[in-house]
């Protein structure tokens, strides 16, 4: 089945299955690896990614839902050769540790920020519920967004 | 994991996804958020032969007030629900309900017509529907009927929608007191107990799900209820208490009692 997508603002098109998730088709197709796939039923958002600007699994979505669809991985957070804020402030304030979860954290992180730009510490971790680090990292993620937030603020 | 294989079609319009459900039969399966259906197909729980997608359906998607009530399309996703200013307004218990399930991720998207037609046990919408004494709007090949909320889930995974029929909107008559109160499955955060009541003055409508293999009008303590929250005690007066490694029975009865008190006295 064709789809046209756009992903990170650049139109692609191609063949495939229908049976293909989202998040296979970016890894696959695209070669854009920063999406990860953890538990490929919904469960712990590693492999989250924007549709039109919403946080959504990318492993649930089918590839031809996407169809017309503008997608944003993490591959397009990064503005050229600078870091978006949200990634620079994981890294200023240590909000990885394996990195697996990360590219989810991130794009969960900016539909958190983008509807709450001043969100508590408390809404920050509501807004993570559907996101796991198996690290257990959390503390961090959630001191890197409340700086990320702070950061675009400013 | 990836599922057996399927042919999609978008469906553009209501009557095209009925001809293609009355075609197609049981193969056929409607896919709309896709959040229960597609892990489902993932694990080969469930392997459609055609997934006819609604998603597309404009009409589906609006919420509306129609004198004393506000009309919800099937295809409105639980952000749009929680974020929805008439919903806020005449049916908060329906806007905290939404906010309450799953994850952001997860609300974004969730539809209302697809929670209800999957019938999940532990689903949060259907104790509100039933609270709110709702009505589901479905049309099939025969056109449409109106079906009332109490007739509507049968069982788990198991409602009163025909093999060609699927839900477009829900009537909900607008609400002055109610409330929503849940349990959380602390994984999944779907409702272990979740239990939404509607009051007009001693009169009360409640509303239970993740009890029972089905979600029911708590009747016994509507009863029994005169101002006093103990008619709670009442919360699974002739209901089966489902049992699982989350809550076995007696565990999840106390919980339907010690929810129904807290919804009645909130």
């Amino acid at each position: 089945m064709k789809i046209s997508i756009k992903v990170n603002g650049v139109s692609h098109s191609h063949d495939i299955e229908p049976r293909i998730s989202l998040a296979q088709y970016l890894r696959e197709e695209l070669q854009l690896t920063g999406t990860h796939i953890g538990c490929d039923t919904s469960g712990c958002g590693s492999c989250t990614i924007l549709i039109d600007g919403d946080a959504v699994k990318s492993c649930t979505v089918l590839a031809v839902q996407a169809d017309g669809c503008e997608v944003t991985t993490i591959e397009g957070m990064a503005n050229g050769s600078g870091m978006h804020p949200i990634q620079e402030a994981f890294k200023e304030h240590h909000g990885l540790q394996c990195g697996f979860c990360t590219p989810g954290m991130v794009m969960t992180a900016a539909e958190i920020i983008k509807a709450n730009p001043n969100p508590t510490e408390a809404e920050i971790r509501d807004g993570l519920k559907g996101n796991f680090c198996r690290c257990t990292g959390y503390h961090n993620i959630v001191k890197s967004i409340q700086h990320a937030a702070e950061q675009i603020q400013s | 994991m990836i599922p057996s294989k399927f042919d999609y079609i978008k469906a553009s319009s209501v009557d095209q996804a009925i001809e293609l459900l009355d075609q197609h039969g049981w193969e056929a399966k409607i896919l709309a958020g896709g959040h229960s259906l597609i892990p489902a197909m993932k694990l080969r729980l469930n392997n459609p032969s055609i997934l006819i997608d609604i998603s597309g359906i404009g009409e589906l998607n609006s919420i509306t007030e129609q004198g004393d009530e506000i009309h919800i399309g099937a295809n409105c996703t639980h952000k749009a629900i929680a974020n929805s200013d008439l919903v806020q307004k005449h049916l908060g218990l329906l806007a905290d309900a939404a906010n309450t399930i799953g994850d952001i991720q997860i609300r974004n998207r969730g539809t209302l017509g697809g929670s209800l037609a999957h019938a999940d046990p532990s689903a949060d919408y259907p104790a509100v529907v039933l609270a709110c004494d709702a009505t589901i709007e479905v049309q099939g090949k025969n056109g449409v009927r109106s079906v009332a909320a109490t007739d509507f889930f049968q069982g788990t995974f198991t409602t009163a929608l025909e093999g060609d029929e699927i839900i477009t909107s829900i009537r909900f008559p607008k609400v002055s007191q109610g409330n929503y109160q849940k349990f959380y499955q602390s994984a999944s955060r779907f409702a272990v107990v979740g239990v939404a009541v509607v009051k007009d003055g001693n009169d009360v409508r409640v509303g239970v799900t993740g009890v029972s293999d089905a979600p029911y009008r708590a009747t016994a303590v509507e009863e029994a209820y005169t101002g006093n929250a103990d008619a709670a005690e009442h919360a699974v007066d002739g209901v089966e208490v489902m049992s699982d490694h989350f809550a076995d029975s007696d565990y999840r009865a106390h919980l339907a009692r010690v929810f129904v008190r807290r919804a009645l006295e909130a």
